[in-house]
């Protein structure tokens, strides 16, 4: 039995100022869609005078960012936990023609859902086992994970194109609940779901003390190894629900889907204010982080401008994000010895 | 300790059930779709008559993308017909560096000739020229050796013809229609291969011709998502579009999802490969689906039937020459509603 203890609470005096560190960054990152936004509407008048498109557009985007959305959720636990998960895509890719055979499509949509949520959560947890109980450095063990979940995807799929037959999959896709596509409703359900358990259970609060001081996590009680496990397990299950979404989106999967989201994950999360070296970060910052990238790939798309400068766009974002992160932080500790 | 004991066996026991239950989910039993030329009545063709056994080595990179998965069921499937082939199939590896690696074994083995379609052209030509000094000849599928000492027969697909012959489709159509200024999309597959940048030269070279040219061009990556992320953001760019090139019909497949998610249906759309769930769409005529320029698998076929003419030192029947050509480019063929039906053979 593990005794509970309190959540170790973080100096509260550097906490508050802490928290508007983020609200600051946060900020920072809304005037980075403003200004992109602005630059749309600068750029192509002629379609931002059309309300209609206008807001067929903000939909699109975030339809668009939902999958990658709810893949960097996942990640941003791993990475405040102190890890990385390399293998996100090829788990998406996994799951996503496990649940796609003829034979998961013979049991329908709650078969196929079920399926690539179980795919995803095993791979997660075998990822966890690997890192947690086997030792391995995370890198190396999703590392390894990435290349033999898409091999076993391959296998499995004969390397096809699987096509999804099922309309209630493919539905998903175009189905506007309110008004509102469906996948910006799960991309925002798994958000909230994913600001409450970091900030408002102690799960959250363990994950932050297994990444700032893993050894002070175990002092204090925390059963360090059965965290880590869960947490690469949370984020196998994200990338389960993320091939449903793309399945939906795409209505076929394959072997070779979601190719690189592990990047844009893990870039998502640097943006938004995750700290690589873990103990820090915010969902929120991880959202509008994905919700900057779909935005320039949207301004790049209709300004008709060559994906190559999207990507040496997106590189410099993400290198500036890192960079203020250490300016912020270095001017921040010298304040703090005066 | 027994309730945790209790839990381990429940939660062993579910995981167990679970592994059970997914294993079962991957069966999966592959549609037999293969393009063969089964004319194996030796009175109409001499050259189908059982000769001289023929040991032929294949080797082709594995497949991620539905088209290399067909060159190599084609390429068995052919070899099969044959009373007198023998395939000895080798898997090229991930990389140019592992189908070298795998040649040099496959040339140690001697087989009477070898059929490769090269990871590269370029990394692959000095194992090209191996083989053909150790006297055994090559037949060179699709991807082209620089060096013409490389390979005794090269067969292989038009990529400027494509984009040429999509382009002349989507010209013809939009003048047919009396269109002055069309707004035109494009979909390209990866962007930074040599075999995209030919059909979009081709596809430009045929629009020019009509005075048009390409409004918005979003490359995929020959992925079914990533074709429907491109079509999403091109759909979006373009509020109202006249045609549009989709290079690749396994990417297609996204593409199509994301025209039916935007519910747009104002303009028409030309596919690229001639995959069977294509030329089923094109024939059936349901949606904005109208043609698909062919850049058919169909070649692995012909290059295991032109392998054993080779290996038995017969020529093609119908030429005056003795023995096999040097070279093969098969035309890009556009399909459309009034031929798919002859076309639905050579869907993959």
């Amino acid at each position: 039995m593990i005794t509970e203890t309190a959540p170790p609470e973080v100096q509260t005096g550097k906490g508050k100022r802490r928290l508007d560190e983020n609200v600051l960054r946060n900020l920072g990152l809304v005037g980075v869609l403003v200004l992109l936004v602005i630059i749309g509407i600068i750029t192509r008048p002629d379609l931002y005078s059309d309300p209609e498109w206008v807001k067929d557009n903000i939909f699109t985007i975030l339809q668009q960012a939902s999958a990658i959305g709810v893949v960097a959720v996942g990640m941003t636990f791993v990475i405040i936990g102190g890890g990385i998960d390399l293998s996100v895509g090829a788990i998406i890719a996994l799951a996503g023609v496990w649940a796609t055979t003829l034979a998961t499509q013979s049991y329908g949509a709650a078969g196929m859902i079920f399926c690539a949520l179980l795919v995803g959560l095993a791979v997660g947890l075998v990822n966890g086992v690997l890192i947690s109980y086997g030792k391995l450095v995370p890198f190396i063990a999703t590392l390894a994970m990435m290349v033999a979940a898409r091999g076993l995807a391959a296998q499995i799929s004969g390397k096809q194109t699987q096509v999804s037959t099922n309309t209630t999959i493919n539905d998903i896709a175009t189905t506007r609940p309110l008004g509102i596509p469906l996948l910006v409703w799960i991309l925002a359900l798994v958000v909230a779901i994913g600001w409450i358990v970091l900030n408002r259970t102690t799960f959250g609060r363990r994950t932050v003390a297994i990444g700032g001081n893993p050894e002070a996590a175990r002092l204090a009680g925390i059963n360090v190894k059965w965290q880590t496990l869960l947490l690469y397990g949370l984020s196998g299950l994200c990338c389960g629900i993320a091939a449903i979404m793309l399945t939906s989106q795409g209505t076929s999967a394959q072997a070779a889907m979601a190719n690189l989201y592990e990047l844009d994950a893990i870039a998502a999360a640097i943006i938004g204010g995750t700290l690589l070296s873990g103990g820090r970060g915010t969902i929120i910052g991880t959202l509008f982080g994905v919700l900057v990238f779909a935005t320039i790939t949207n301004l790049f798309a209709i300004n008709n401008l060559s994906t190559e400068v999207q990507n040496m766009v997106k590189g410099g974002i993400i290198v500036a994000a890192v960079l203020i992160q250490q300016f912020r932080y270095r001017s921040l500790t010298q304040l703090l010895k005066r | 300790m027994s309730a945790l004991s209790r839990r381990r066996i429940l939660f062993g026991g579910a995981a167990v059930g679970a592994g059970a239950l997914l294993t079962a989910c991957t069966s999966n039993t592959p549609e037999n779709n293969a393009q063969v030329n089964t004319n194996t009545d030796a009175s109409a063709n001499p050259n189908a008559a059982p000769g001289q056994k023929v040991v032929i080595g294949f080797s082709a990179p594995a497949a991620d993308h539905g088209w290399i998965a067909a060159i190599t069921d084609n390429a068995k499937a052919q070899a099969a017909v044959y009373s007198d082939v023998e395939l000895k199939a080798v898997e090229a590896g991930a990389d140019a560096a592992a189908q070298r690696a795998a040649l040099s074994t496959l040339i140690s083995q001697k087989p009477n000739v070898i059929v490769m379609l090269p990871h590269d052209g370029k990394e692959l030509n000095a194992a090209g020229l191996e083989a053909m000094k150790a006297g055994i000849p090559v037949v060179n599928l699709d991807r082209a050796f620089p060096d013409a000492a490389a390979y005794r027969l090269q067969i292989k697909g038009d990529n400027f013809g494509m984009g040429l012959a999509a382009g002349a489709y989507i010209g013809e159509q939009l003048k047919a229609k009396g269109v002055t200024n069309p707004i035109i999309g494009e979909i390209p597959g990866i962007d930074s291969l040599e075999l995209t940048q030919e059909r979009t030269k081709g596809f430009n070279t045929a629009l020019a011709q009509y005075g048009f040219k390409v409004a918005n061009r979003r490359p995929a990556e020959f992925t079914a998502d990533s074709g429907q992320a491109a079509a999403t953001a091109l759909l979006q760019a373009l509020p109202k579009m006249d045609a549009l090139w989709n290079h690749d019909d396994d990417q297609g497949i996204g593409v199509m999802a994301a025209i039916k998610q935007a519910n747009r249906s104002e303009f028409f759309m030309v596919g690229g490969a001639g995959s069977k769930q294509a030329i089923d769409s094109i024939s059936k005529d349901d949606t904005v689906l109208k043609a698909t320029v062919t850049y058919s698998p169909s070649m692995a076929s012909s290059a295991i039937t032109l392998a054993r003419l080779i290996g038995q030192g017969k020529g093609m029947s119908d030429l005056v020459e003795l023995q096999v050509p040097k070279e093969i480019t098969l035309a890009s063929e556009t399909i459309t509603k009034d031929n798919a039906a002859k076309y639905a053979k050579l869907g993959f």
